[in-house]
């Protein structure tokens, strides 16, 4: 426990003395992002606010730096921890080098003065943000994605050993939320922050985090690397999503398969098809599809999709039972779309598939 | 300090001294300019223009200046308080819940042939200015909406102003008089002893309301940013609570109830700094609220000349526009 900055001991949160996660027993390191995931209203901001300080502990111990964080001064423990919540603020005739400067509160005397070494601090946070554009301008008239870096700015010049993120992307588009994890990379191995944070973009979660604590029920389901967490269907049970859709080598989940007997064929592999599958989706109108070898590119796609699907082992040239299986499914659907231009060894019996179409007049263009 | 805060200090500060002088010259008697200086380095051998000026028209622009300050202030921490920009004294109802307390107060005490001094004055006003903070308290933890905050308050203020009234119509024929007056606000009749005590009071408040600004400013980032820094909330908010209710408490026991200089000067002197750091908007509003009381009470004085208005009707006319422009801007910066 002695090399963990932040760690709990059989702690329980919640609100009015109302359990809502028991038994939470987790260690922090310093350079390390750590992620709660889990479902809506699972408890993941509970237990942020709890660790803050910002409600109170229903039992257990939150040490930092192995000390009871309920016997640590304010002052101290704005020293060591900083935060970023989703509460928006709304402050009045503000600049954002303003909000940034309150960063320095703890440090600064009975009047708030602003030291040489302050104002060191203040434009070094601003720097690590990018926010240099933005620093004198007022906070209420610049963007959502801009009053996030000037609040993680203001969190970061707090000078913390920890920083606690309630979901720091929720606002933004993809480019801040590149930007926005770009900063906190670079801060954790800059300054050797702790980062804890909560976020709902699971393949965020999976390319960001060092560990991912999971929270499901009423407790910490597992906690882990994004290697262990997000492989198998664990990350489908979490979420509660049937099993099949959510892909664990894109990190994104494909949209609920129809059903029903298969009305066309599509003939694909290489990749080539991940858009036709998706569009037949859309269209609801069930599909199958192959050959596929199981190592292609859009076998997941095609696997959570497809109301059937015929594939072949990896690296293997397709087979003779393949065949077979697909050309029974053509035959039953008499519409087929093909995705392929050209055809190599490996996939020849897909050029008998294309051919046999041809002939039998069942060839579509979707 | 920045430089333009700087100059607008400066501006601040002359405009006050300008219009002191003006109270101080002009009334039904008028004194010249040259006298003023002769009565205050106390050559001047015209014992009724020294009688008018120490007597009279001293505490009276001192009650002012100083009343007017508390109010600004006061509707300052109550705007930091509840997030909300046009709350004040008077809007949240606590101005009236001082005039009911004081009110009964002084009927009770006259009845029996006695007068209240000042300072209990003050006690009797701050309990009132408590009841009413307790029941904005109470609504504001059950309601979020910041525009229900302030209906409630002005109900709460409706209640109490018509309880006060229903009293006054009932109390002594002699009582009425100087009653009735003082409910209507006005800065008459406050004599230089009166000024001692709501200067000791008010100054102190405004003073450790000063000490404490850096954790208002910090406050303003909203409770969750506050604490995180440190602020020992709780604490916070019970002393911003007293201290608004101080400094409302003692200009409701001077002068009666008077509305929108709490609205209205603290949005002003943000906008005419430029910033809402309370290091610079505490003193820069005690000084906008005690020119913003001296023109009134000019006015009150003046315009209808011998009749006096209450200082309300003035205040209401100026501040009133001001409050409307704010939820104005406020719905537009929502449109955003």
């Amino acid at each position: 426990m002695k090399d963990s900055i932040l760690y709990t001991d059989r702690l329980s949160v919640g609100y009015d003395k109302k359990i809502l996660i028991e038994d939470i027993n987790i260690k922090i390191s310093a350079g390390k992002i750590f992620t709660l995931i889990g479902a809506n209203g699972a408890g993941k901001s509970t237990i942020l606010k709890s660790i803050s300080k910002q409600l109170e502990l229903i039992s257990g111990t939150v040490y930092i730096n192995t000390k009871n964080i309920n016997l640590i001064k304010n002052r101290e423990f704005s020293k060591s921890v900083s935060i970023m919540m989703t509460e928006r603020i709304n402050p009045e005739l503000m600049t954002c080098r303003d909000i940034i400067e309150y960063g320095r509160y703890p440090y600064t005397g009975q009047f708030g003065t602003l030291s040489e070494y302050d104002k060191n601090k203040v434009d070094e946070a601003i720097r690590l943000v990018n926010a240099e554009e933005i620093a004198e301008k007022n906070f209420n008239f610049i963007s959502d994605g801009q009053k996030q870096r000037v609040m993680l700015a203001k969190a970061i010049c707090q000078e913390p050993d920890i920083l606690i993120l309630d979901e720091p992307t929720s606002f933004l588009d993809i480019y801040h939320k590149l930007e926005l994890f770009d900063i906190l990379k670079k801060l954790v191995y800059q300054k050797n922050i702790a980062v804890i944070m909560s976020l709902h973009e699971i393949d965020f979660a999976q390319k960001i985090s060092d560990y991912i604590i999971c929270i499901n029920g009423d407790k910490i389901d597992r906690i882990g690397t994004p290697e262990e967490i997000f492989s198998g269907e664990y990350i489908s049970r979490l979420y509660n999503i049937p099993s099949g859709i959510y892909n664990e080598y894109y990190g994104t989940p494909e949209l609920k398969a129809v059903t029903g007997n298969p009305e066309v064929f599509v003939i694909s592999g290489q990749g080539r098809g991940i858009n036709t599958y998706r569009r037949l989706q859309r269209l609801n109108i069930p599909f199958s599809a192959g050959i596929i070898h199981e190592n292609d590119i859009e076998y997941p796609v095609a696997k959570a999709l497809a109301s059937e699907l015929v594939s072949e082992k990896a690296f293997e040239p397709i087979g003779e039972d393949a065949f077979k299986k697909a050309l029974d499914m053509i035959d039953s659907c008499k519409k087929v779309i093909c995705c392929l231009e050209s055809f190599g060894t490996m996939n020849n019996y897909n050029r008998n598939l294309f051919e046999y179409s041809k002939e039998k007049r069942y060839l579509n263009i979707l | 300090m920045k430089k333009r805060h700087m100059i607008c200090f400066s501006v601040l500060i002359m405009l006050l001294i300008f219009l002191m002088g003006l109270n101080i010259s002009l009334g039904s008697v008028k004194i010249p300019v040259s006298e003023i200086f002769d009565i205050i380095t106390g050559k001047s051998n015209n014992i009724s223009f020294v009688n008018i000026v120490k007597e009279i028209r001293f505490p009276r622009i001192m009650a002012s200046i100083i009343l007017g300050g508390a109010l600004s202030v006061s509707g300052f921490l109550l705007q930091t308080f509840f997030a909300n920009p046009i709350a004040g004294p008077f809007v949240l109802g606590i101005s009236s819940g001082a005039k009911l307390t004081v009110a009964l107060a002084m009927i009770f005490f006259l009845q029996r042939g006695m007068i209240l001094n000042s300072a209990s004055m003050i006690a009797v006003s701050f309990i009132g200015s408590m009841i009413s903070m307790g029941f904005i308290l109470l609504i504001s933890g059950r309601v979020k909406k910041s525009s229900m905050l302030v209906v409630s308050g002005i109900m709460i203020g409706y209640i109490c102003s018509s309880v006060t009234d229903f009293i006054v119509t009932f109390a002594d024929d002699s009582n009425i008089v100087s009653l009735h007056n003082w409910s209507m606000g006005s800065f008459s009749g406050i004599d230089n002893k009166d000024v001692k005590v709501m200067s000791i009071v008010i100054l102190t408040a405004v003073v450790f309301t000063f000490v404490i600004s850096k954790q208002i400013g910090a406050y303003q980032l909203g409770e969750v940013y506050a604490q995180n820094l440190g602020v020992n909330i709780k604490l916070f908010r019970l002393m911003l609570i007293i201290l608004s209710s101080i400094l409302s408490a003692s200009v409701t026991a001077f002068a009666g109830p008077v509305s929108f200089v709490g609205i209205a000067v603290p949005h002003l002197i943000k906008n005419f700094f430029g910033t809402s750091k309370p290091a610079i908007v505490i003193p820069a509003s005690f000084f906008g609220g005690a020119s913003f009381c001296l023109l009134c009470d000019l006015i009150a004085r003046m315009i209808f000349a011998p009749t006096e208005l209450s200082i309300s009707s003035v205040t209401a006319v100026l501040g009133a526009p001001v409050v409307i422009f704010i939820m104005l801007k406020n719905s537009k910066s929502k449109q955003r």
